[in-house]
């Protein structure tokens, strides 16, 4: 039976995770993971429910949700921009990339679009820095990039 | 009917999500259409380590190495290739260096000469996703010679001839740490494999993960065997699906081959493993912040002693070691400790895989004797730095590490000499940069790194690492003084002293080594008001050289705040006050007029 909170409710799949990681110790982690994939982002509702369910204290959750930069408490937009900020991007121009995503989505790191579009975020290194600067959009990574690409890349996705 | 040639299509990420997918999909239907799919095995395998030139794909026994492949290349590949056995030239790889014409050997490719491979043994050779392949290169044999033949105290003498140092950062040897839990008594001990890989510029273990999985799943089973431990827990960073993907199919071939979980191999002895994933904090690369990530909890580090070898996850003894380290174990077992022995320097033995990236022509990733030479690396295997730049300054160790300049070159890296020239051999992070990139600035952005990942538990480095950062950022924007670099010393000392964890112990070092390196480019930021790599926008000072100016337009029409004007045909200026120093204007400029300083 899905569970209902407020405005969300929790999948069979993600309700049979649940039961499944109770019984192992330190499963929080991996829940909030299985979550986050399901929404996109920690809803407040479920983290409440989450709570009753694995009978931990809201503050010992938050206290973990706020702790690793993974976990998001806000909705994401449709699409996440993800620049790359590792230390072979930094030195290849990854901030020009960010500052030019900047004017283009009239966003700050971090921030979405009004319409819901697009989130941009700057993350650390994603492993591919032979293709230096690189950023992804969902899993689709772009890589050898320049600033004169980026509205092509946004254009896609729109 | 037998195969007559092998397609192996490189599936690491770099590759991957260079359109190395849709290349292997479209290379199996070609191989269909002109009807030669019986004669040819399409193989998408790990990180070939030449991600500069991806997606690479390798046709044997014809040795052909078509470097940046597109998917619309494999109706040729196969037409010409398999079908004719020819070799197309305008994919093949060229050297730009070596003698052309004769018998092409991929062996020969600069890239591979100065290499030698142990832990990457089976990354691009073989499909991670088929046990099959890695047990048909030897694979399992280790484990199976352990069980069978090998006593726990046999593998540890094993281990100890080798010499085999841990490969996460500090180097500890790794028979210390096996025999240390192994000694230990408890019903419950773990093996942990530390597959955080932090540094932020490296991407060993994730590629080692991604092309041969198995290699780190033999090695924990036989690290448990070793010490009598029976769970095992692998933990990775979310931010490697590919990697999560792949391992999770290993450990599901594994059981089904009765090489992992109970009884493994007829033998009586039992091992499990999890995946648990990380969630995007550094610290939890440190070994006991990160089993208390795995415990549930915020990644928080815990004085050490006790050590996790005796009191570890769940309170339990728990050997933890990294990825590296443990893909080089069954080879050890395999050849024997004193083959091992003979590879590297006198201290380090072995090899050492480096992510090599930053300002150089092939970047990628390399596995080279211990012993080799940061020239060797950075000039032989990695081809010198593009466009003619000089070089400047390799940095290893990440945010924990310093740089290595033009005058240790020579220096034959191991653990033990990069700690002498004030660096660290870490975790394989290699990145180079040249004239063009500023010290004071690279070095601020590493601070900038260590105050958003210090867990802020101990007071030293929440407020150490933030000064330092605050020193710096002054600096680059010419707010500078002499006395700041003495008092960022000071700091830096005293957070080596009084930190909890290696994080705050090692978060300093940037500075520290480039202040001794590099003392004329601080001095230069501060007393000058000059960054000579034109990086720090506040020192930068664009100009319009009137006499070589044409007045094209083309500077005032590329400037984002119009601050550029002139007529036609006749000089142009910068109206200094509105100039957000972008550097528009100086890219753009066909003439040489702008200066930059
Ligand atoms: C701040 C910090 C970050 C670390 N990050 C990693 C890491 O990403 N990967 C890793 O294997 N070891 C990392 N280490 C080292 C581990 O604490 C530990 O020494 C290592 O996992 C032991 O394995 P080894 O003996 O095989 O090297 C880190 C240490 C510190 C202090
Ligand atoms: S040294 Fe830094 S990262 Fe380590 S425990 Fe202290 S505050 Fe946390
Ligand atoms: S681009 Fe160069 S040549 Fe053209 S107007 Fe500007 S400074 Fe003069
Ligand atoms: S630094 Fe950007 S992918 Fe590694």
């Amino acid at each position: 039976m899905p569970v209902e909170t407020k405005e969300l409710k929790m999948s069979e799949g993600l309700l049979s995770f649940i039961t499944e990681w109770k019984k192992k110790p330190g499963n929080l982690i991996m829940i909030l993971h299985r979550v986050q994939g399901e929404f996109g982002y920690i809803p407040k509702g479920i983290a409440e429910e989450l709570g009753k369910m694995l009978d931990v204290p809201l503050a010992k959750i938050y206290g973990v949700i706020t702790f690793y930069h993974f976990f998001k408490l806000e909705k994401p937009g449709k699409h996440t921009i993800s620049v790359c900020m590792g230390t072979a991007c930094y030195l290849k121009g990854g901030q020009d990339l960010v500052g030019e995503l900047e004017q283009l989505l009239g966003v700050g790191c971090g921030g979405t679009t009004d319409d819901g579009q697009f989130t941009l975020e700057a993350v650390r290194c994603i492993g591919c820095c032979g293709l230096a600067p690189v950023l992804t959009v969902g899993q689709e990574v772009f890589g050898k990039l320049t600033t004169d690409k980026l509205p092509e890349i946004i254009a896609k996705f729109k | 009917m037998a195969v007559k040639n092998y397609i192996l299509v490189c599936g690491g990420t770099a590759c991957e999500s260079a359109g190395g997918g849709d290349i292997y999909k479209s290379l199996l239907s070609e191989a269909e259409a002109q009807g030669v799919a019986e004669d040819v095995q399409i193989v998408k395998t790990g990180c070939f380590g030449f991600c500069e030139k991806g997606p690479i794909v390798k046709v044997l026994p014809e040795q052909a190495f078509y470097v940046e492949v597109k998917p619309e290349d494999s109706k040729e590949i196969i037409a010409e290739t398999i079908v004719k056995g020819r070799i197309i030239d305008r994919l093949q790889y060229k050297s730009d260096q070596g003698a052309k014409g004769e018998a092409f050997d991929i062996e020969n490719i600069e890239f591979y000469q100065k290499q030698y491979r142990i832990v990457l043994r089976n990354c691009g050779l073989i499909d991670p996703e088929k046990i099959d392949e890695y047990i048909a290169r030897d694979g399992y044999a280790a484990l199976e010679k352990c069980l069978f033949e090998m006593k726990p105290e046999g593998i540890i003498d094993e281990l100890k001839i080798a010499g085999l140092r841990g490969r996460g950062g500090a180097g500890f040897p790794t028979w210390m740490k096996w025999n240390f839990t192994k000694q230990v008594q408890d019903e419950q001990k773990y093996v942990v494999c530390n597959a955080d890989e932090g540094d932020p510029g490296a991407y060993m273990d994730r590629s080692t993960l991604e092309g041969d999985p198995h290699s780190v799943l033999e090695a924990m089973t036989i690290a448990a065997y070793c010490v009598g431990a029976n769970k095992g827990a692998i933990y990775i960073r979310a931010e490697y699906p590919l990697a999560i993907e792949r391992l999770e199919t290993a450990m599901k071939q594994a059981r089904e081959y009765g090489l992992l979980g109970d009884d493994i191999l007829g033998s009586g002895f039992n091992f499990d493993l999890e995946v648990r994933l990380g969630a995007g904090a550094f610290v939890c690369g440190e070994e006991t912040a990160l089993l208390a990530s795995i415990e549930g909890n915020r990644g928080m580090p815990t004085p050490k002693p006790p050590f996790p070898a005796v009191k570890g996850m769940f309170q339990k003894p728990t050997v933890i070691n990294n990825v590296e380290t443990f893909a080089n174990i069954p080879v050890i077992i395999n050849k024997g400790g004193e083959w091992f022995s003979k590879i590297g320097t006198e201290k380090s033995k072995g090899t050492k895989v480096f992510a090599l990236t930053g300002k150089i022509k092939n970047s990628g990733l390399v596995e080279v004797p211990m012993g080799t030479t940061l020239r060797e690396i950075v000039f032989d295997v990695g081809g010198g730095i593009p466009s003619g730049k000089k070089f400047k300054a390799a940095q290893t160790g990440g945010p924990s590490g310093g740089v290595i300049t033009e005058k240790d070159l020579d220096t034959p890296i191991d653990f033990d000499n990069l700690i002498a020239i004030g660096s660290m051999m870490g975790s394989g992070g290699l990145i180079v940069m040249d004239e063009d990139d500023c010290i004071v600035d690279v070095t601020k952005f590493y601070l900038d790194f260590s105050v958003e990942e210090s867990c802020g538990k101990c007071a030293p480095c929440r407020i150490g690492t933030k000064k330092l950062y605050e020193y710096l950022d002054k600096i680059t924007k010419g707010k500078g003084e002499m006395e700041d670099l003495e008092k960022m010393k000071d700091i830096g000392s005293a957070m080596k002293k009084a930190s909890l964890c290696g994080l705050g112990q090692t978060a300093p070092n940037p500075i520290l080594s480039t202040i001794e390196n590099f003392y004329e480019e601080y001095r230069e930021h501060i007393e000058d008001g000059k960054c000579r790599a034109g990086k720090c926008k506040d020192l930068v000072h664009y100009e319009i050289i009137a006499d070589k100016c044409i007045g094209c337009t083309v500077c005032a029409r590329k400037c984002p705040v119009n601050c550029i004007s002139g007529e036609r045909k006749k000089p142009h200026v910068i109206d200094q006050d509105k100039c957000i120093k972008c550097g528009a204007c100086y890219e753009g400029c066909k003439f040489d007029a702008i200066t930059v300083s």
